[in-house]
């Protein structure tokens, strides 16, 4: 019967794989869940969820499934706290079981005007009147299996309320997130090698085997050097004016890049809108302290990997003409779309973030240049999902279109 | 299958949620390795201990390091120890058996009794590092080549691996788990996690820390929140010091119990004095071509 809520966890983007929902089955026949709705909301939630990012979609999947399923919850356990307590006869519990049952939703909301009207004291127990305790339909903290709560607290959180309360948003990957997640997810460019200078510490076993035959037997110990990062980053960013609205995400990503120490090298310069013909090194972009692009294309080695940040927003004219530069003082003799060009076909390892919004990048003001980049660069929004993307493409080399 | 074995229950000195305790008590019925994330300081580590305790098991420790290897769960076979024995003829080295030690995996599966296998931050090693050992978690045996021998659980271990996030762990090792997110406690939550380390701690007091405590959190752009483990010891350090209640949210006392770094420091202190300034214009800067732009 739950295999429809298989299909909509899947549609809510939670993977799940036949093999856990198999291990669900198995777990729900050997009586887990406590054939309750909140005992199966943290069965499944344990054996189908594998990571807290997908919290959320699980819990939207849940109540979107189960929001008609109104069973008041933990009732069987409530009986047998009763029985526990010697309550009367079970017949009466019975037939009062029978008679609450028989109110249906509206003729309950009658009843309540009603007793509001005559009501005019407090109450508490007896199965009348509203109040605490007791088996009238109305009021808290008794007990009447189809009763309106009214104040106080529920003891049992029904299941699709938990799971609606959606507390497990802020672990969403596809939100914008702190440095940290930025830093686990930079922590996937890396590329091993042994073939660098430094201290040879492991032994190397098949060398030694080798040596210690060759020397008849006499033992004698060969060491390696260990494996080490062999990625080189360049860090371009935009510190234009339009990209003020996103500092503090710019931020976030660079400190993360600048506190990710498994890089072997990493540069970082800056640009404003569009890369001419030179790098600033500070956010400033002044052109008393840069270095010439073409010094960089020169100096800096195919192998290493560019992230450039930026909005990628600027007016056509920038990318497209000569002495488009924003900057008044400044003049380019080569447009800005031939330097992005040039940079693309030197580095083929590199990729572009943009934080503004995928979803914004056919419309917003700079949508033209955000397309013509985006047909040089491979472009990802600045998001934990998109920088991950951009790593996955920064890892293999792919040769410029252009 | 869930009635015969033992039902986690949290112990004395462990406040486990129902949450947690739904999925432990999961796990051990399924007979499948709980996998716990959370954020730093709640109790990843203890909760192992605290199972071990509550169903009089052993705990088994692996403590995973970024040189960790596998293989060195299972056993080790020591190569070196053999070859110099081979030179000066110290020991009978034909008897491979001897050259051959059990790792944290290989002794929890010999042990003679059901025991609680904690594998400790086990995104601290190699990316690989959990797919080499999937077979040996799903199966609960290993083969070691060189004595021919096949090491099997005596006793399925009731295995628990905690992860602080710092790398993914791979989908064919997390669709074999139980996965559990260890939520930081609220303030209710947390009074009673207090409870268990300070049982006489003055109401008011703790009172007080505690709403510091949450506000600090609270402050955006702190590097490293503070969590459990830096509150227990602040309270520590606020009774040694007979600091008194009212002192606690003026003059936020013994600040680096809380806050380790020191840019945190620098965040919260301008958060504070910013405030007093919030209403001064910003300075305007004409260091840079900045007015040029849009």
């Amino acid at each position: 019967m739950f295999t429809n809520f298989f299909y909509t966890l899947k549609n809510f983007g939670v993977p799940v794989s036949l093999n856990e929902w198999q291990t669900v089955l198995e777990a729900l026949e050997a009586g887990m869940a406590g054939s309750s709705l909140t005992g199966f909301y943290y069965l499944s939630r344990a054996l189908l969820v594998k990571t807290e990012a997908h919290y959320d979609r699980f819990d939207m999947a849940f109540a979107s499934f189960f929001k008609d399923v109104d069973t008041p919850e933990g009732l069987p356990d409530k009986i047998w706290e009763w029985l526990d307590k010697e309550l009367p006869p079970l017949e009466i519990t019975e037939e009062m079981r029978r008679k609450h049952h028989q109110l249906d939703l509206d003729e309950l909301k009658r009843m309540l005007e009603e007793r509001l009207a005559e009501q005019d004291e407090e109450h508490h127990g007896g199965n009348y009147w509203i109040g605490t305790g007791g088996t009238s339909p109305f009021g808290h903290s008794g007990y009447h299996p189809g009763g309106i709560r009214i104040g106080g607290e529920s003891r049992n959180l029904s299941a699709v309320k938990v799971a609606g309360m959606r507390r497990f948003q802020e672990f969403r990957t596809d939100e914008t997130l702190g440095v940290r997640q930025f830093q686990v997810a930079l922590r996937k460019l890396r590329q091993f090698t042994s073939r660098l200078e430094g201290e040879a510490t492991e032994l190397d076993l098949d060398a030694t085997v080798d040596k210690t035959c060759n020397n008849a037997g006499r033992l004698e110990l060969v060491w390696e050097r260990p494996r080490e990062n062999s990625i080189k980053v360049l860090l371009l960013m935009d510190a234009g004016g339009s990209m003020v609205t996103y500092t503090r995400l710019c931020n976030q990503l660079f400190t993360a890049v600048n506190r990710s120490n498994h890089f072997k090298d990493l540069k970082t310069f800056y640009f404003h809108n569009c890369i001419y013909d030179w790098m600033f090194h500070d956010p400033h972009c002044t052109l008393d302290n840069y270095t010439d692009t073409e010094y960089i294309l020169r100096t800096y080695s195919p192998d290493y990997r560019v992230i450039i940040v930026g909005d990628a927003s600027m007016a056509p004219s920038e990318l497209t003409r000569i002495g488009g530069v924003i900057e008044w003082g400044l003049y380019n003799d080569k447009p800005g779309l031939h330097w992005l060009q040039r940079l693309r076909s030197h580095f083929e390892y590199s990729v572009w973030l943009n934080p503004i919004p995928k979803d914004y990048w056919d419309w917003t003001d700079g949508a033209w240049t955000i397309r013509k980049i985006g047909e040089i660069f491979p472009m990802e929004e600045l998001t934990v999902d998109g920088l991950e993307r951009a790593i996955l493409a920064l890892r293999s080399r792919k040769p410029a279109k252009v | 299958m869930a009635k015969n074995s033992a039902k986690y229950q949290g112990s004395k000195d462990y406040i486990a949620s129902d949450e947690l305790m739904n999925s432990v008590n999961i796990a051990i019925a399924l007979q499948k390795p709980l996998l716990i994330k959370g954020e730093p300081g709640t109790g990843k580590t203890m909760l192992a201990k605290s199972i071990a305790d509550s169903l009089g098991m052993d705990l088994i420790i692996w403590n995973i390091k970024s040189t960790t290897k596998a293989q060195e769960g299972l056993y080790v076979y020591d190569t070196v120890q053999r070859l110099y024995d081979s030179q000066f003829g110290d020991n009978d080295v034909s008897d491979i058996k001897q050259y051959i030690k059990l790792g944290k995996l290989g002794e929890a599966f010999m042990a003679d009794e059901q025991v609680v296998l904690l594998i400790d931050e086990i995104d601290k090693a190699d990316l690989e590092f959990p797919n080499d050992l999937l077979w040996e978690l799903d199966q609960m045996s290993f083969y070691i080549p060189e004595t021919r021998e096949t090491i099997n659980a005596k006793h399925r271990p009731i295995v628990i691996i905690t992860s602080n996030a710092e790398k993914e762990l791979p989908d064919a090792f997390l669709r074999r788990c139980i996965f559990h997110y260890i939520a930081f406690p609220d303030p209710e939550g947390m009074e009673r996690i207090v409870r268990v380390h300070h049982p006489n701690l003055e109401k008011r007091l703790l009172q007080q820390a505690l709403e510091t405590f949450y506000a600090l959190r609270n402050v955006p752009n702190i590097q490293k929140k503070p969590s459990t483990s830096e509150l227990i010891d602040w309270l520590q350090a606020l009774v040694v010091g007979g600091i008194s209640p009212n002192r606690i949210k003026q003059e936020l006392p013994f600040l680096g119990v809380l806050l380790k770094k020191n840019e945190d420091l620098d965040t919260l202190l301008n958060q504070l004095h910013g405030k007093t300034q919030a209403n001064r214009p910003p300075q305007p800067s004409y260091t840079s071509l900045n007015r040029y732009r849009y």
